[in-house]
């Protein structure tokens, strides 16, 4: 059983950045724990600490001003390798939504495994919340997961998600819950 | 109506379709390694419930391990720890585990085809995105997260929906010096590192036709790296005969009759793909990379491109983090630039033909002063093979050494790390920042042009150089 998603309402992080891949979100270095917790304390660490262990002032999770569950990304955010730590990494520092025109597939897969909701919505409303959020890092982003809906200020935008995907995380179902009750199924498919 | 390949061997794999749920897809051969397989175990232990057919998987270490002295226990606590958790699940939960020191270890996308594990018409996944590669053989083989893992661990199935198809076509004579590596980084250069994303790619035409297995491993390993779910190549003459009397391969009457199932598998005439892109092979030359992703190549002869000549001029901002962090200027020449480390290794290039080609450059040369090399073989099927061969004799003669198998400086995770600020040219699939090492500068290019720049420890044409040495015949 995975934590259900209801609606969340919170203040963002903006990392408009394009292309970031998961090699940035998890450097490989970093993947050697064998549990899936802890991640997030290496979230992005290439951009967070220097080499000796500073926190980098220029980035963005250095900068208190900027906090929340909500995570906006740019195009092609998760790029990259498999691993899903990066999805781990992003949920245990405390984000359930990231928010971007545009992902990449197997991340996005990783994401709905695991409670983090990957959002995408146009070009324009990216950049419109990009702006807002800067503006007013107070700004609160409204995201209704039944309704499909992301909202701040006076917008509003829907998003898609796959049925069957929104019915797991509002249930806080996984696929294996689903894929074990077709173990007869399975075996038969196997004999033909 | 008309199939394309992928449709073929997606709809047969197909156990049961409901209203409302993914189609759940059996999974013919599963791969596992050490860096992405724990947590999965781990989920079956929680639910309590074993592995629901262990002759489907295939478990083996190669993200982690040293590429030195492998015999001796891992130095690094924590690499050492997820190598033996690997080997106490596999014993757990009784999983076939090539370990290190075993004559089949390697890297789990060289050894799967090495072993005849691969085969058309199967489908096949690991926790790994470059499991595109299997496609070679015409199989649908894709990347897939740890959770994933754990389903087909515990189900055989995974739940996907079906991805888009599309078609890239490239046709003509590839130029001299001209590998599958260029042909990859050519097409990701097109198309960009997104270019493909929500596709399942197949090549045809007749370039691709006349590659070797290797070479078309190579093409279909770098389809992830612009953006697509895999990629496959319609299986032919040249396939069969790469899996006729491997380990895994049936064999016999068993194998005729297979083939003859394998000869099915093509896309029909008329057969509809969302989209079709077309290549002219005689436009591809040797390539490289300049920046931070793999759709940031050139032609080795062509400049870095300016900010402005960019074709999405919204890209501006990370084509410019990206020279900054690689410490180029936009618009210069990358040939002549001085490079620090050559690595020559990874799921892309490592097979016996790679190392072959390498050899085929340094042979009676000596690499250049203060320039690192690396050659990390992909399997020890290969590490020997060179050995039989007197490859690892050559490359000694040229100053450096052939190693031991795993994946290396490919991702850094071991100690084989290239340092800040240091210039690699590197045979791998990505060029991330701090992927091979925290603030390391990579450019990926061919087996070819790593070896070039090996010897002349700069960026170098490697046509210039085989005019020099007469090598006027590589295989594609
Ligand atoms: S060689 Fe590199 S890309 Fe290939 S499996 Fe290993 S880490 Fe992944």
């Amino acid at each position: 059983m995975k934590e259900k998603f209801n609606t969340i309402k919170s203040t963002a992080v903006p990392l408009p950045d394009e292309n970031v891949d998961t090699d940035q979100i998890i450097p490989a270095r970093f993947l050697k724990a064998t549990t899936r917790e802890g991640f997030g304390d290496n979230l992005f660490r290439d951009w967070r600490y220097d080499s000796n262990g500073q926190p980098m002032v220029d980035f963005v999770l250095n900068n208190k001003i900027y906090q929340g569950k909500i995570l906006i990304a740019g195009k092609n955010f998760g790029c990259g390798s498999s691993r899903e730590h990066a999805a781990w990494a992003l949920y245990d520092y405390g984000f359930r939504v990231v928010v971007s025109s545009f992902f990449a597939d197997i991340f996005k897969n990783n994401a709905l495994n695991n409670g983090l909701l990957p959002i995408v919505v146009n070009d324009t409303f990216l950049q419109s919340l990009i702006h807002a959020v800067n503006k007013n890092p107070a700004t609160a982003i409204t995201v209704n997961l039944k309704a499909q809906t992301i909202s701040f200020e006076n917008q509003s935008a829907d998003f898609e998600i796959n049925p069957y995907k929104k019915s797991c995380m509002i249930n806080g179902y996984d696929d294996i819950d689903y894929l074990l009750s077709l173990r007869e199924d399975i075996k038969q498919f196997e004999l033909s | 109506m008309p199939k394309t390949l992928f449709d073929k061997i997606w709809d047969k794999h197909i156990v049961t379709s409901r209203e409302g749920y993914p189609d759940p897809l059996y999974i013919d051969r599963h791969f596992i390694h050490e860096v992405t397989s724990p947590q999965a175990f781990d989920g079956l232990k929680k639910r309590g419930i074993g592995v629901f057919n262990r002759e489907r998987t295939t478990a083996t270490a190669d993200h982690n391990v040293p590429t030195k002295d492998q015999h001796l226990p891992i130095k690094e606590a924590l690499s050492r720890h997820q190598v033996e958790t690997l080997r106490k699940n596999c014993k757990d939960f009784g999983i076939t585990l090539y370990d290190l020191g075993h004559p089949f270890q390697g890297i789990v996308h060289i050894i799967g085809p090495e072993l005849g594990l691969t085969q058309p018409g199967m489908t096949i996944v690991c926790g790994d995105s470059h499991t595109s590669t299997h496609g070679a053989f015409g199989a649908i083989a894709f990347g897939i997260g740890t959770s994933e893992v754990e389903q087909v661990l515990a189900t055989q199935c995974i739940l996907q929906h079906k991805p888009k198809r599309m078609k890239i076509e490239i046709n003509g004579e590839l130029g001299k010096g001209v590998l599958a590596k260029d042909i990859i980084l050519y097409i990701i250069s097109k198309i960009s590192s997104s270019g493909a994303t929500g596709y399942f790619v197949e090549y045809a035409g007749d370039t691709i036709v006349h590659l070797s297995m290797e070479a078309r491993m190579t093409i279909c390993n770098m389809s992830i790296e612009m953006g697509a779910r895999g990629g496959m190549i319609a299986p032919d003459e040249t396939t069969f005969n790469y899996i006729k009397g491997r380990k895994f391969a049936p064999h016999g009457d068993a194998f005729n009759q297979k083939v003859e199932e394998w000869k099915q598998l093509r896309s029909d005439e008329n057969a509809q793909f969302d989209k079709v892109l077309s290549f002219d092979a005689t436009d591809i030359g040797p390539m490289i990379t300049y920046g931070t992703n793999p759709g940031m190549g050139i032609r080795i002869s062509d400049r870095i491109p300016t900010a402005e000549e960019l074709k999405d001029i919204s890209e501006k901002p990370s084509f410019i983090k990206s020279l900054h962090y690689m410490g180029l200027e936009p618009g210069s020449q990358l040939l002549g630039k001085p490079i620090d480390y050559v690595f020559i290794g990874s799921c892309t290039n490592a097979r016996i033909e790679d190392l072959r080609l390498v050899a085929s450059i340094v042979n009676g040369k000596k690499k250049a002063e203060g320039v690192e090399v690396w050659i990390v073989p992909g399997s020890k099927q290969v590490q020997d093979q060179a050995q039989r061969e007197g490859l690892d004799k050559i490359f000694e003669a040229a100053g450096f050494e052939l190693r031991s198998p795993g994946c290396s400086a490919c991702l850094g995770m071991n100690e084989d790390k290239i340092p800040a600020g240091k210039y690699c040219i590197s045979t791998s699939n990505r060029n991330f920042e701090g992927r091979q090492g925290p603030q390391s500068r990579t450019f990926l290019a061919s087996p070819l042009s790593a070896a070039a720049a090996a010897i002349t420890g700069r960026v170098t044409d490697v046509r210039e150089l085989m005019k020099i040495s007469k090598v006027d015949k590589v295989p594609h």
